[in-house]
């Protein structure tokens, strides 16, 4: 004779049970939300960090080393991070590329930050950021990384706070042994982010440093590359930096049939065209405001009130992201259309697009 | 209290067209002077308040698992009932309105925020924030004039049943989040006009049965199953706690728009209203309670109601700060600020409760005055 043992319940679905039986009790608030009060990090909170500790690389640029939550999962190399900043009072999400080495997933990681000309979070977090605050986190992305197997030979172009993402790569020590160059443009050897960094990387053998300091030198120019790089078309490529440099460069890279070894970063979005404005209607939200062709339908909804999800705010990150019900935007880098009939719910970067005509939204 | 439009003495003939639309603008300056002006503080105050409530809940709940204790239970309860009345009133109704969603954080924001009432934000927000805050005090538009249940201004007609209605408001008061649930549901009329079927009318039903649901079974099973041998005390804790807290809101509810001094409007009145006559009608239509700081915050600063109804989505910790500025506009246009102390206003409100179930004393002549002009100046 058999006998059959009662199988205890699994455990997922009795954790499920408490969980239910705790947000019952909670009602009409979560459990978390009790949890965020004593321990915002811990594993199943939304991901959040706490800045742990400020510190200036130039006169305008900081690096920020943050604690992130539990559940962080780590990063690669050269890829960035949102992070959701309250800059007086307001929540404020940007991206940041990462410069810390990959590390240990509880490991603290670090953003650098320059301060531009009228930048909120960028001013705040280099002038104003206290240790201790806590900031909101995703998980890290972008895919301006390096292969698994590193290239023998590499070329990185990076301008101002283009370092960055290529700091992080360096840092990583994946580019040991690759034979990389560095050409590396500032206003002058003090704004030069890690310069000190740079410079000990580069007496210690580790790369060629080129720094090209534009009040003397003037702004880098495609000749000037090939005369200091003159294999740079042979050479792996990653840069970062103003949209300018990185549109010569993609021209050139792209005429020499050898665009597959350029690998960008774009920080801002290049507006091209305006579209021609129009209604743009927020359903859920029971909103509906006129915005012109040139205003992102971002700012639209976030002037008009409604709590609209946003990341980079320059068209990389996908953060914004809402089906469009129906209607036509257009994209304000490159002037494209996008239409929707009912039905379609295309999904819109809501930070690069404007109304092109009435626009409804389901959000 | 009587239509505005219909008293021998219009509060507002003094003003001309061009008077009310300046005041109109007046008003303007001062919220965006206000909007211009958020940031960190205000920020801090409203987290700090939300730290504070759930510490206190938490804190009040925990002491009542030890309810059979005379003193655990009376400490218990009156935290609950603080921290209840801090929930609904500071917290939960001003976040409703928006209040606060200038920050952007989805956690405190009209968008996602629930609150520890029966009935469910989404419905209370479209029956307060859409239809109170815009036809304020209009009879036969403003339910809240009396909550469809009472008779609380000579110009709405009066019916037997109103004989009852001293009873009706304490039954309401007891359990107002009930009412208000019924209220945002309008299920009166809904049932009146054999409304039960619409499939939108069940949908709207069921959330308020579910949100009952939830209420009640934390308040009166789960919690008080958790206090075990306390069961029984904890029960009566919590019920006292909602009761309490029922009373308060609905006292502070009252003296928002029922005391001796606050007017009403004709229907008519608000057709093309101005942004002006908007204004004006809020500044005559809502009527303050004076008090302590404690007060203010208790109340949700609906102590504040003639600023709320001015300025329905500015952060409740600003009313209080634009106060002076707003009482030197009425000084200056000749208006009522119409303010008093709690008693004294709780005292005006249930008056008119007690007066009003009665028919009036002296019928009036409508007729006579149907046409006159709303809130529009003499001289328009």
């Amino acid at each position: 004779m058999t006998t059959t043992v009662q199988r205890p319940p699994a455990p997922a679905s009795l954790r499920r049970g408490l969980l239910r039986l705790a947000a019952a009790v909670t009602t009409p608030l979560l459990p978390d939300d009790y949890l965020d009060l004593v321990a915002p990090l811990r594993a199943g909170a939304d991901l959040r960090g706490r800045i742990v500790e400020v510190h200036p690389e130039t006169p305008d640029a900081a690096t920020v080393v943050i604690q992130p939550g539990r559940d962080w999962q780590g990063h690669r190399p050269g890829q960035y991070v949102r992070l959701g900043v309250d800059v007086n009072g307001v929540r404020q999400w940007r991206a940041y590329s990462l410069t810390s080495a990959p590390a240990g997933r509880q490991d603290p990681i670090t953003i650098t930050v320059k301060a531009v000309p009228d930048g909120l979070v960028s001013n705040h977090l280099v002038r104003h950021a206290q240790p201790g605050t806590i900031v909101q986190l995703d998980q890290a992305q972008g895919d301006f990384v390096l292969p698994a197997t590193p290239p023998a030979r590499v070329l990185l172009v990076t301008a101002g706070s283009g370092i960055t993402p290529v700091m992080g790569m360096l840092r990583s020590g994946a580019l040991a042994g690759a034979d990389v160059t560095l050409v590396h443009s500032a206003p002058s050897a003090a704004d030069v982010i890690f310069g000190a960094a740079l410079r000990d990387l580069a007496a210690a053998g580790a790369l060629r440093l080129v720094e090209r300091h534009t009040r003397d030198d003037g702004q880098l120019s495609l000749a000037d590359l090939a005369a200091l790089v003159p294999d740079h078309l042979e050479r792996e490529t990653w840069a970062c930096g103003p949209a300018g440099l990185l549109d010569a460069l993609t021209a050139h890279w792209t005429a020499a049939g050898r665009g597959e070894r350029l690998h960008t970063e774009r920080f801002r979005p290049t507006i091209i065209s305006p579209g021609e404005g129009g209604t743009v209607t927020f359903g859920r939200s029971g909103v509906t405001v006129a915005a012109d062709g040139s205003t992102p339908l971002l700012e639209a909804g976030e002037a008009a009130g409604v709590l609209m999800p946003s990341g980079c705010r320059m068209g990389i990150c996908y953060g914004c992201v809402l089906p469009l019900r129906q209607g036509a935007v257009r994209d304000l880098r490159n002037g494209s259309l996008t239409t929707a009939v009912p039905g379609d719910g295309v999904l819109v970067q809501t930070c690069v697009s404007a109304a092109a005509g009435p626009c409804d939204l389901d959000h | 209290m009587t239509v505005m439009q219909r008293k021998p003495v219009n509060p507002i003939a003094h003003l001309t067209a061009e008077d009310i639309e300046v005041i109109g603008k007046e008003l303007d300056a001062i919220r965006d002077r206000v909007l211009a002006d958020l940031g960190e503080r205000d920020a801090r105050y409203i987290r700090r308040l939300i730290r504070t409530q759930r510490r206190l809940e938490l804190g009040s709940r925990a002491v009542l698992l030890f309810s059979l204790f005379p003193p655990a239970w009376i400490i218990g309860t009156a935290g609950l009932s603080i921290a209840k009345i801090l929930e609904n009133m500071e917290i939960g109704h001003n976040i409703l309105h928006g209040q606060w969603d200038w920050m952007r954080d989805p956690k405190i924001h009209s968008t996602t925020w629930e609150w520890d009432h029966v009935s469910p934000a989404e419905q209370w927000k479209h029956s307060h924030n859409e239809l109170h805050h815009r036809y304020t005090n209009v009879i036969g538009k403003d339910n809240d004039l009396g909550y469809g249940i009472m008779r609380v201004d000579e110009d709405q007609r009066w019916h037997p049943l109103h004989l009852g209605q001293p009873l009706w408001n304490l039954v309401n008061a007891c359990f107002f989040e009930y009412g208000i649930a019924a209220y945002d549901l309008e299920l009166g009329r809904n049932l009146k006009k054999g409304r039960h079927r619409d499939p939108a009318f069940r949908a709207r039903a069921r959330a308020v049965g579910r949100k009952i649901r939830r209420q009640v079974l934390k308040d009166y099973v789960l919690h008080p199953l958790l206090s075990g041998p306390s069961f029984l005390s904890t029960l009566a804790a919590t019920f006292t706690a909602n009761l309490v807290r029922n009373l308060w809101s609905h006292s502070v509810i009252m003296c928002g728009h029922f005391p001796e001094g606050v007017e009403t409007f004709e229907k008519t009145s608000i057709e093309g209203e101005t942004r002006g006559e908007w204004y004006l009608r809020q500044m005559l239509g809502s009527a303050n309670i004076s008090g302590s700081r404690l007060l203010h915050i208790m109340s949700g600063n609906l102590s504040h109601q003639i600023e709320h109804h001015l300025f329905p989505d500015l952060p409740s910790n600003r009313y209080r700060e634009v106060v002076p500025e707003v009482r030197a506009l009425f000084d200056r246009y000749g208006l009522k600020y119409t303010t008093g102390s709690l008693p004294r206003q709780v005292f005006s409100a249930w008056k008119k409760v007690i007066r009003l179930s009665l028919p009036n004393r002296r019928p009036r002549d409508h007729a006579s005055n149907r046409s006159a002009p709303a809130l529009r100046a003499s001289g328009a």
